[in-house]
C-alpha cells in the first residue's frame, strides 16, 4: 500500500493522543491546575491533529460531516463516531481535572472510548481481507500497544511504559514475521485472481496499461527486501528504547522526551512500514505484490 | 441519514442529434453514430444496421473522439522556411499554397510529367487519387500496397481472380474449420473478431499457423508455431499429404480450375504455355469423347489424367511436383519447424472436415457451361491470410501456394469455406495493364496500376530501364500491381533510374514507420547535391496530423479529420462489400473544422482545374466540380459507373445508372452506406454461377459476363519463366535471369526469403505485430489508446531469454546486417523459439504528435525499422536487389534477421533523433 | 447506504468469456467514451499528451501468459471490471453512504455527490475494481451502464452496457443472474462459470468462462496414402485417384 505520509501522520499521533487521554480519563495520572490543562491540552491536540491530518488524504473533505453516517457498517464512519464522543466526553474530565477533580464514573466511560477509537482505526485495517498482511490479530493489538505505550510515556510512567515498550517490540517482532507468510495464508495468488490456476503456471504478459493509474499509486507499492529489514531493525530498536531510557536515566522532562522521541521514531517506521509492506491482492492482477 | 437509496436518472437524454458516417481510425471502415451535444461530438458508437460492424466497435473505433480533439491536428497551410526536417514553418493561406503548388508542377506537367511523383498510403480514395495523376500524365504513382500486402492480391488474383486481404471472407455462418495464416488484425478488424466470436459460438474449430501466439492466435484452439517463411513449405507439405491420400476435390479441378489444360511439352518458345486451338483457345479433353473439346462447354467433361500428343494436363504436372518426397512432413519438418506428425495431423484434420464434413445447400444453379447443378455443394474448411506470408520475399509464392490448397480441397466460393466479395471474382483479363508512357502536356493513355501478363507489358522504356520511379512493374519485379512506395525515396534520392523534381504524399508517414531504414530515408529526405539544392528538390505533403513526415516537406496541406470532410468507400476502390452483399459507403462533416484546414479530396480537385488537368475541368477550362461532394455525386468512370452505386439516376437505380445530384444527401438519409444483395442462387460459385456474372453485369463491375478457371498453372507467370530462359522479347538483364527462373514458377513453389541471406551471424527473426487497439503511427495522438500502449518491449522466447540471462527490465542490443538499435525487453514463452517482435509504430520520434519531448513513444518506444534496409546485400555482380519480393515488389518487412545482447536497463532508446517542434508553431 | 441488502430482485452482471476475447480493448475505451460524459463525473486523464499520462478507466484489460504442464504456452486475455459482488465489501467500508448495492438489481454504485474521496472502498475491493478520479476527487467505477440499460431514450436494443454493446468478439454477455434460464445463467453454468478470488468470500455476481482446452489434431497419422507412391510409381497413383470420379 502506499505509504501516505498524512496518514501515517495520523494514525501515529491521533493513537498516541487517544492512548495518553485514556490515562488522564482513567486518572492514573492526575495532573491538576495549569498542568492539567495542557497535559489535557497535548492529549487533544494529537488527537485532534491526526484527524486532521487524515483529511489530507481526502477526495472531498469539506463532506466528511458525511462520514458519521455509516456507523452501522463502516469501522471509519464508528471511528469519527467514538472520536466524537470520546474527544466530548474528555471534556468535562478535563475541566473537572484543572479544578482537582478526579475522573470517576465519566473518566472511566471516557476512557474506554479513546480505547474504542484507537480500536476502530486499527479495524478499518484490520477488516480489509484484500490486505492479509493487515487482517490479522496484531493489527489492532499494535494500534493498541503503541497507544498506549505512547501514552504511557507521556504520562511519564516509567515502569509501566517500560513493561509497554518490551511488550511493544515482542508483538512488533511477532507481527513482521507473521507478516511475511500473512499473503500466501490468505490464499490470493494470479491463479485465483484469474481462475487460470487449473490450466497451469500463470504470469503476467502484458500489463493493462503502459501508463500508470491509481491502483498502481495507491495499492501496489514496492519495497525493496533489504530497505525493509533495515526500517524493521530500526523500528525493534525504537521502540525498546525507551525501556532502557526511562529505567537507567533519571527521571525528569529531558528523560520523557527522550524516551517519547526514541517512541516516535519506533511509531513512524514501524506505521511506515505497516503501509509500505501491506501488499493488496489486487497486485497479483499486476504481477506485483 | 437516509435509509433510502439515492435516486438515480436510469434515463438521461443522450445527446441532442445523432450523424451517422463512417469510421476512419483504421482502414476497416465500419458505420458509427456520432452523436452531439451542443454541436459538438459527445460520444461515438458503433451503427448497428451497419453491414461492415453490426454495430460494434474496436478499441480505435470507440476512442475516435479523442482522435479529433487531438492536439497534434494540423490548423493552417504552412510554408517550410528553415532547413528541411528542421521543421520550421510558417503559416500561409489556402491561396497562396494552392498557387505555389501548382507553380510547382505546371512547368513539369507541360515538359516532364513524370518529374512529379504522387504518392499516396493510407488513404481510401485511390480511385480519385489514381484518376488524377492519370490526367497529369506521370507515370508514378502508387498507392501504400506495395509495402503492404501486395503479394496478398496478386497472389489471389493471378490464382483465383479474388484476394484476401478485405476482399473476401470465410463463410462464418458455416465454415466448421478456420486456419489462420500470419494474421493479427488486418484491414477487416471487425468483421474478423465478429467472425471468430461466430465460430466460437458454434464450437468450431481455429487453427493459428504463427510464430506469435497473441490475440485471434491466442484464442485459436490448435497453434503451429511455424518458422517464419517457410509457411510456404508447410503448405506445399499439406497438399502432399492431400495428393498422397487422394484426398483432393477432383470435381471441382476439373470444372473449376486449368488443371485440365494441356501443358505444351514441345522445347522451345512455347514450352509451358498451354496447348491452343486455332481460337488460340486452351482446350480440355473431354472424358466422353477422350476429344478435345472448349474449356466452357456445355456437358464437357474435363479429364484431369489426359495426355494429347505428349502433352500432360495441369494436374499431373501438379500432382507430380507437390507428391515428390521434397514435400513429405519428414522432409520439411526441421525448416518449418513444425513436427512431421503434426504436419500430417493438420492436413488430416483439413481432409475431414472439406470431404467427411462436407456439406450441402439446396440451392439449384446454373453454372457458365450451361450446366444445372440442383444443389451447392460445400467444404466447410476456410482460411485466412495476411501479412505474415505477404511479408516476406516469398510472399507471392506462399499466397499461390496457400490459394492452390483452398483449391484442392474445393474450399474457394463453396459453402462453407472461403467466399470473395463484389466487385471479386475477376479474373487478371478483366483487370487493366500498366499505362507508363509520359507524354507532356497530356494525360497517361490509362491506369497507372494493374496485371501484367506478358513481358512486353512491362512499364521499360525503350532502352529496357524501368519507365517508373519505383521501378514497379520492371523485371525487378514485373507484377508489382500495387507499385514500390518504399522505394521511391531511395530510388528518387539516387537518381536511380532518374531523378524527379516533386514528390507529393498524402498520409504517408514515409519518414518514419512506413519506410524501411528509417534514419537513411530521413537523410535522402535532406540530401543536397553539389549545386546545395536538394536532391528531391521539393516535396509536398498532405497529412491531418503533426506526423514525423510533416518536418520534411516544404509544402503542408492540412487535411480535416474523418468527422470534418466527405469520403467515398468505392466499389472503384476499396468498397465495403460482403460475400452476400456489393457495398459502399461515405464519410460527410457531420461538424464543421474549426481550423483553417480542407478536406484533402477537395483540394486535389481544386488543383486538378487550377492545373487544367482532363477530368477536372470543363471544355471551357472551369473547374467541373465544386468538391469533392460534388465529384462523388457527378463524376462518371464510365456511363453510369461513378464512385457510388446508390441512388443513381433518380435514386431508384443501382449500380448502373445516370448521375444523381441527391445522391450524397441520399447516402446520409441511410446511415452513409448502401448495399445491394447477391441474388440468393447467385452466392456461390460467383466465378462460373452465370446468375452471378450477369448480376455483376448488371450492376457494372464488368461489360460483359467473365467466368474463368483457376490458374493452378500461371501461364503469364510461365511467360516470364520463358524470357528468362531466353525466349521472346523483351529480354531481362542477365543478372536477372536465374531469380526469374525460379520466382516465375508457373506451379506454386518455396524458396528460402532473400532474408537468410544475412548469414548464421543473424540467427533470430525478428518481426512486429499491429495491436490491435492502434493504427499504426496514428494512435499514440490519442489520450487514451497512449495510456494502453505508449512503449513497447521486445518480446523474446524462453530460450532466448535464457541463453541470454535476461532479467526483469533489461534490455538488449539487437543488430541486423543494417543497423543496431536499443531497446527495452520482456519475456514471452509463447513464441516460436527463433523469434523475438515488437509492436508495430508505438515508437515515436520525439517531438512528433505534440506529444510532450520526454513521452515514453520517444524515450521507451521503438521501431524496427531502423533495422531493415531497402536493399538486399550485394549481389556476387555488385548490384544491390530491393528487399522486396521478386515477382510484385512487396516489401519484405518479415524478412529480417537479427542477433540480440543483453544490455544494462537504459534512459532512452537507440537511435534518438533531435527533438521535431510542433509545425508552424502553437496557435 | 451502505448496509447490503438481503437480498436483490435482480442479479444483473456479466459473463467474460475468456476463450473469446481476443484482447481489442474495444471494451476499455467504449466503456471510458460512454461514462466520460454519462453517469456522474466525467473520467480525467491527467498529463494525457504528457510523459506520465494517466487516467481513469472503469475497464481495463489485461494479457496473461498461461504455461501448462505439457504442451506450449498460451496467452488469455483478460478484461477486469466491477464484479458487482454480493457481499461487496467496498460498500460495508464506506464511511459516507456513498456505495451502495441497489435492492432491485444489486448494481453497486457510487453516489458522487455524497463520496468523500476517501479511498477506502477501494482498498476493500479486491479487484481493482475502483479508482478514485484524481481530478474530481470521487471514486469512480463500473455502473453496468445503469444510465443505459433502462434508458428510455435509447433504442430497445441498445439498452445494454457501452462495453458490451461494443465487444466485437461477443466475449461479453449482460443479464440477469436471478433467473436461472436467463442466457447468462445458461452460460455460466453450461461453461463452467467461475469466481474471481472466492478465497476474498465476495459472492461476485459476474462470472468469468475458462478458455477451452487446447488441443493439437490427433498426432497419428489419418490420411492413410492411397497406395504406396514409391512402389507403384506416379501412373499407378494417378490411375487409383482418377479411378475415384
Ligand atoms: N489495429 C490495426 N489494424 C490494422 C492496422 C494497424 O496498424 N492497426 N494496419 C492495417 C494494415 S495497413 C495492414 S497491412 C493490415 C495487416 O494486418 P496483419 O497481416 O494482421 O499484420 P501484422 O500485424 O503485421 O501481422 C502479421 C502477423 O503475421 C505473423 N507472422 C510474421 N511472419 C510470419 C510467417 O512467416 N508466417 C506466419 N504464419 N506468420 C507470420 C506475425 O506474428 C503477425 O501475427 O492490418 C490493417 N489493420
Ligand atoms: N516494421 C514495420 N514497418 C511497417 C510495417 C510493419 O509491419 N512493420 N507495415 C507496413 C505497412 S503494411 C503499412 S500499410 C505502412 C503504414 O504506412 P502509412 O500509411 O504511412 O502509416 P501511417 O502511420 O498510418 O501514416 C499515415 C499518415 O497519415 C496521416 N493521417 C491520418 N489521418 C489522416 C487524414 O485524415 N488525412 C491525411 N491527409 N493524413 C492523415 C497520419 O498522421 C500519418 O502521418 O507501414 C509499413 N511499415
Ligand atoms: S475497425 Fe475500428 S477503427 Fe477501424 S473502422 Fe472499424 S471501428 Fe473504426
Ligand atoms: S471488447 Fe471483447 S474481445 Fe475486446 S477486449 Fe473487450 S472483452 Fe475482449
Ligand atoms: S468488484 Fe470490487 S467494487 Fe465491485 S462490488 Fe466487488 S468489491 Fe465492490
Ligand atoms: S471513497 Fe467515496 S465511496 Fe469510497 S468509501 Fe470513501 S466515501 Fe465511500
Ligand atoms: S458495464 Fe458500463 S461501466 Fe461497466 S465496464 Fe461495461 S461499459 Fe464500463
Ligand atoms: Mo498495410
Amino acid at each position: 500500500m502506499h505509504p501516505a505520509p498524512s496518514v501515517i501522520v495520523f494514525t501515529v499521533l491521533s493513537g498516541l493522543g487517544f492512548g495518553f487521554l485514556t490515562y488522564l480519563n482513567l486518572g492514573l495520572i492526575l495532573p491538576q491546575g495549569l498542568g492539567g490543562f495542557l497535559a489535557f491540552a497535548i492529549g487533544y491536540a494529537f488527537a485532534i491533529g491526526g484527524l486532521i491530518a487524515s483529511t489530507f488524504h481526502l477526495g472531498h473533505p469539506e463532506r466528511a460531516i458525511r462520514a458519521f453516517t455509516q456507523w452501522r457498517t463502516s469501522w471509519l464512519s464508528r471511528e469519527g463516531w467514538a472520536a466524537v464522543l470520546a474527544l466530548l466526553a474528555t471534556a468535562p474530565v478535563a475541566l473537572g481535572a484543572m479544578g482537582g477533580a478526579r475522573p470517576g464514573l465519566l473518566g472511566l466511560i471516557a476512557a474506554l472510548l479513546c480505547l474504542a477509537t484507537i480500536g476502530c482505526t486499527s479495524m478499518i485495517y484490520a477488516q480489509l481481507k484484500t490486505v492479509p498482511r493487515w487482517n490479522h490479530w496484531t493489527t489492532p493489538a499494535l494500534f493498541f500497544a503503541f497507544a498506549l505505550t505512547g501514552g504511557a510515556i507521556l504520562s511519564d510512567l516509567a515502569v509501566l511504559s517500560a513493561v509497554l515498550s518490551l511488550g511493544l517490540t515482542a508483538l512488533l517482532a511477532v507481527a513482521f514475521a507473521q507478516g511475511e507468510r500473512r499473503f500466501a495464508e490468505a490464499g490470493a495468488s494470479l491463479a485465483s485472481a484469474t481462475g487460470l490456476g487449473a490450466i497451469g503456471q500463470v504470469r503476467v504478459f502484458e500489463q493493462a496499461h503502459t501508463a500508470g493509474n491509481y491502483l498502481l499509486r495507491e495499492m501496489i507499492h514496492v519495497v525493496g527486501r533489504k530497505h525493509a529489514r533495515k526500517l524493521q531493525t530500526i523500528a525493534l530498536i525504537a521502540t525498546v528504547l525507551p525501556a532502557a531510557i526511562l529505567l537507567l536515566l533519571p527521571g525528569g522532562l529531558v528523560t520523557v522526551l527522550l524516551a517519547l522521541a526514541a517512541h516516535l521514531t519506533g511509531a513512524f517506521a514501524a506505521r511506515w512500514l505497516f503501509f509500505a509492506q501491506a501488499e493488496h491482492v489486487v497486485g497479483t492482477y499486476y504481477g506485483k505484490r | 441519514m437516509s435509509l433510502s437509496q439515492p435516486v438515480v436518472d436510469t434515463s438521461p437524454s443522450v445527446s441532442d442529434e445523432v450523424r451517422k458516417t463512417t469510421c476512419y481510425m483504421c482502414a476497416c471502415r465500419c458505420g458509427i453514430n456520432v452523436h452531439l451535444k451542443s454541436g459538438k461530438v459527445s460520444y461515438i458508437e458503433g451503427n448497428r444496421d451497419h453491414p461492415i460492424n453490426k454495430g460494434v466497435l474496436c478499441g480505435k473505433g470507440a476512442s475516435g473522439i479523442k482522435q479529433i480533439t487531438a492536439p497534434s491536428r494540423l490548423s493552417q497551410p504552412l510554408r517550410r522556411v528553415g532547413p528541411r526536417g528542421s521543421g520550421a514553418f510558417e503559416p500561409i493561406s489556402w491561396d497562396e499554397a494552392l498557387e505555389l503548388a501548382v507553380a510547382w508542377m505546371k512547368p513539369l506537367r507541360e515538359t516532364a510529367p513524370e518529374k512529379l511523383a504522387f504518392f499516396t498510403g493510407r488513404d481510401q480514395s485511390q480511385s480519385l487519387t489514381g484518376f488524377w495523376a492519370q490526367g497529369f500524365g506521370t507515370p508514378n504513382y502508387a498507392a501504400h500496397g506495395g509495402f503492404c500486402s501486395v503479394n496478398m492480391a496478386a497472389g489471389g488474383i493471378y490464382t483465383m481472380g479474388g484476394a484476401f486481404w478485405e476482399f473476401g471472407a470465410p463463410d462464418w455462418e458455416r465454415t466448421k474449420m478456420f486456419v489462420l495464416f500470419g494474421v493479427a488484425e488486418d484491414h477487416d478488424s471487425n468483421p474478423i473478431k465478429i467472425g471468430i466470436g461466430k465460430l466460437k459460438d458454434r464450437g468450431a474449430k481455429i487453427v493459428s499457423v504463427n510464430p506469435i501466439r497473441t490475440g485471434y492466435n491466442a484464442v485459436a484452439d490448435d497453434w503451429l508455431p511455424v518458422t517464419p517463411g517457410t509457411d510456404g513449405l508447410l503448405i506445399l507439405s499439406l497438399i502432399h499429404c492431400l495428393l498422397e491420400a487422394g484426398k483432393v476435390d477432383l470435381g471441382y479441378l476439373a470444372q473449376f480450375t486449368n488443371a485440365a489444360y494441356l501443358v505444351d511439352s514441345t522445347d522451345g518458345p512455347t514450352k509451358g504455355l498451354f496447348v491452343k486451338n486455332a481460337e488460340s483457345q486452351p482446350f480440355v479433353i473431354d472424358r466422353r469423347t477422350g476429344m478435345p473439346a472448349p474449356w466452357d462447354g456445355k456437358g464437357v467433361e474435363p479429364d484431369l489424367g489426359a495426355v494429347w500428343q505428349g502433352h500432360r494436363t495441369v494436374f499431373q504436372h501438379m500432382a507430380e511436383r507437390y507428391l515428390s518426397p521434397d514435400y513429405a512432413p519428414e522432409t520439411v519438418a526441421a525448416a518449418v519447424g513444425i513436427p512431421a506428425a503434426r504436419i500430417r495431423g493438420l492436413a488430416a484434420d483439413l481432409a475431414r472436415v472439406a470431404f467427411d464434413e462436407a456439406i450441402v445447400l439446396d440451392r439449384e444453379w446454373t453454372d457458365f457451361r450451361g450446366n444445372v447443378h440442383q444443389t451447392m455443394p460445400g467444404r466447410p474448411v476456410s482460411f485466412h491470410a495476411m501479412r505474415g506470408i505477404s511479408a516476406h520475399s516469398n510472399g507471392f509464392q506462399t499466397a499461390r501456394a496457400l490459394h492452390l490448397l483452398q483449391i484442392v480441397l474445393g474450399a474457394v466460393e463453396t459453402p462453407g469455406s472461403w467466399r470473395m466479395k463484389p466487385p471479386y471474382p475477376k479474373p487478371v483479363e478483366a483487370h487493366p495493364t500498366p499505362h507508363f508512357e509520359a507524354v507532356p502536356g497530356k494525360p497517361l493513355s490509362g491506369p497507372h496500376l494493374g496485371y501484367v501478363r506478358s513481358p512486353e507489358q512491362l512499364a521499360l522504356k525503350a532502352d529496357g530501364s524501368p519507365a517508373r520511379i519505383d521501378k514497379g512493374f520492371s523485371w525487378e519485379n514485373p507484377f508489382s500491381a500495387h507499385g514500390l512506395m518504399h522505394m521511391v525515396i531511395p530510388n528518387a534520392a539516387a537518381g536511380d533510374p532518374y531523378r524527379i523534381d516533386t514528390l507529393f504524399l498524402y498520409m504517408a508517414n514515409m519518414a518514419w514507420n512506413s519506410s524501411m531504414n528509417t534514419e537513411k530515408v530521413m537523410e535522402m529526405l535532406t540530401a543536397k547535391g553539389e549545386d546545395g539544392e536538394y536532391v528531391i528538390p521539393r516535396i509536398i505533403y498532405s497529412d491531418a496530423y503533426a506526423s514525423e513526415t510533416v518536418a520534411y516537406a516544404d509544402l503542408i496541406l492540412p487535411d480535416t479529420t474523418y468527422v470534418e470532410r466527405h469520403d467515398c468507400i468505392s466499389l472503384l476502390d476499396r468498397p465495403i462489400s460482403e460475400p452476400d452483399a456489393a457495398g459502399d459507403a461515405i464519410r460527410w462533416p457531420v461538424v464543421e473544422p474549426d481550423r483553417d484546414v480542407r478536406g484533402f479530396q477537395s483540394v486535389l480537385i481544386d488543383l486538378g482545374a487550377r492545373l487544367g488537368l482532363p477530368g477536372f475541368v470543363t471544355p471551357e477550362g472551369k473547374p467541373l466540380y465544386r468538391d469533392y461532394a460534388d465529384y462523388i455525386a457527378n463524376h462518371q468512370r464510365r456511363p453510369g459507373v461513378g464512385p457510388l452505386m446508390g441512388f443513381r439516376g433518380n435514386g431508384d437505380l443501382t449500380g448502373r445508372g445516370a448521375p444523381n445530384p441527391d445522391q450524397v444527401q441520399r447516402y446520409i438519409e441511410n446511415g452513409s452506406f448502401f448495399q445491394a444483395h447477391v441474388p440468393e442462387e447467385a452466392a456461390f460459385y460467383k466465378p462460373w454461377n452465370a446468375a452471378y456474372q450477369d448480376w455483376a453485369v448488371a450492376m457494372g463491375f464488368y461489360e460483359s459476363p467473365q467466368p474463368y478457371l483457376f490458374s493452378i498453372w500461371s501461364e503469364p507467370m510461365r511467360r516470364f519463366q520463358l524470357a528468362a530462359e531466353g525466349h521472346g522479347h523483351p529480354q531481362p538483364p542477365d543478372a536477372l535471369r536465374e531469380r526469374l527462373k525460379v520466382a516465375m514458377d508457373p506451379l506454386p513453389l518455396w524458396y528460402p526469403p532473400y532474408g537468410e541471406t544475412a548469414g548464421a551471424a543473424y540467427p533470430i527473426h525478428a518481426l512486429t505485430q499491429r495491436p490491435m487497439h492502434m493504427y499504426h503511427s496514428w494512435g499514440s495522438q490519442n489520450a487514451w489508446l497512449r495510456q494502453i500502449t505508449g512503449k513497447n518491449y521486445l518480446y523474446v522466447p524462453t530460450k532466448i531469454w535464457r541463453e541470454q540471462g535476461f532479467r526483469d527490465g533489461d534490455w538488449a542490443r539487437v543488430t541486423s546486417p543494417s543497423g543496431t538499435i536499443t531497446v527495452p525487453v520482456a519475456h514471452m514463452a509463447a513464441l516460436n523459439e527463433n523469434t523475438v517482435w515488437t509492436w508495430n509504430a508505438i515508437g515515436k520520434r520525439r517531438g512528433a504528435w505534440a506529444l510532450d519531448k520526454d513521452a515514453t513513444e520517444g524515450t521507451k518506444g521503438f521501431l524496427l525499422n531502423h533495422l531493415i534496409n531497402e536493399l538486399l546485400p550485394e549481389q556476387g555482380d555488385g548490384m544491390r536487389w530491393s528487399n522486396s519480393d521478386p515477382v510484385t515488389g512487396q516489401a519484405a518487412w518479415f524478412d529480417l534477421r537479427v542477433r540480440i545482447e543483453r544490455v544494462e536497463p537504459q534512459a532512452i532508446v537507440q537511435p534518438n533523433f533531435p527533438t521535431l517542434p510542433f509545425p508552424g508553431g502553437r496557435a | 447506504m451502505t448496509q447490503l441488502p438481503a437480498t436483490t430482485a435482480k442479479k444483473l452482471g456479466l459473463v467474460i468469456d475468456l476463450d473469446t476475447c481476443v484482447g481489442c480493448q474495444a471494451c476499455v475505451t467504449a466503456c471510458k467514451g460512454w461514462n466520460d460524459q454519462g453517469y456522474g463525473v466525467p473520467l480525467s486523464d491527467q498529463s494525457p499528451y504528457g510523459s506520465d499520462p494517466s487516467g481513469t478507466f472503469l475497464n481495463r484489460v489485461h494479457s496473461y501468459e498461461v504455461q501448462p504442464e505439457a504442451g506450449p504456452a498460451q496467452i488469455v486475455n483478460f478484461p477486469r471490471s466491477c464484479l458487482h459482488c454480493e457481499d461487496a465489501p467496498c460498500v460495508t467500508v464506506c464511511p459516507t453512504g456513498a456505495s451502495y448495492k441497489r435492492a432491485e438489481d444489486g448494481i453497486v454504485l457510487v453516489n458522487e455527490d455524497a463520496c468523500i474521496g476517501c479511498g477506502l472502498c477501494a482498498w476493500a475491493c479486491p479487484y481493482g475494481a475502483r479508482e478514485l478520479d484524481a481530478a474530481a476527487g470521487v471514486m469512480k467505477k463500473c455502473t453496468l451502464c445503469v444510465d443505459r440499460i433502462y434508458n428510455e431514450n435509447l433504442p430497445e436494443e441498445d439498452r445494454e452496457p457501452a462495453c458490451v454493446r461494443t465487444c466485437p468478439t461477443g466475449a461479453r454477455h449482460f443479464g440477469d443472474f436471478a433467473d436461472p434460464t436467463s442466457h447468462v445463467s445458461r452460460l455460466a453454468a453450461e461453461r463452467g462459470g467461475f469466481d474471481l478470488m472466492p478465497e476474498m468470500a465476495t459472492k461476485p455476481t459476474n462470472k468469468y468462462l475458462p478458455p477451452r482446452k487446447k488441443a493439437a489434431p490427433d498426432e497419428a497419422s489419418l490420411l492413410a496414402p492411397l497406395l504406396d507412391v514409391q512402389a507403384t510409381g506416379f501412373a499407378g497413383w494417378l490411375d487409383r485417384v482418377l479411378g475415384k470420379i
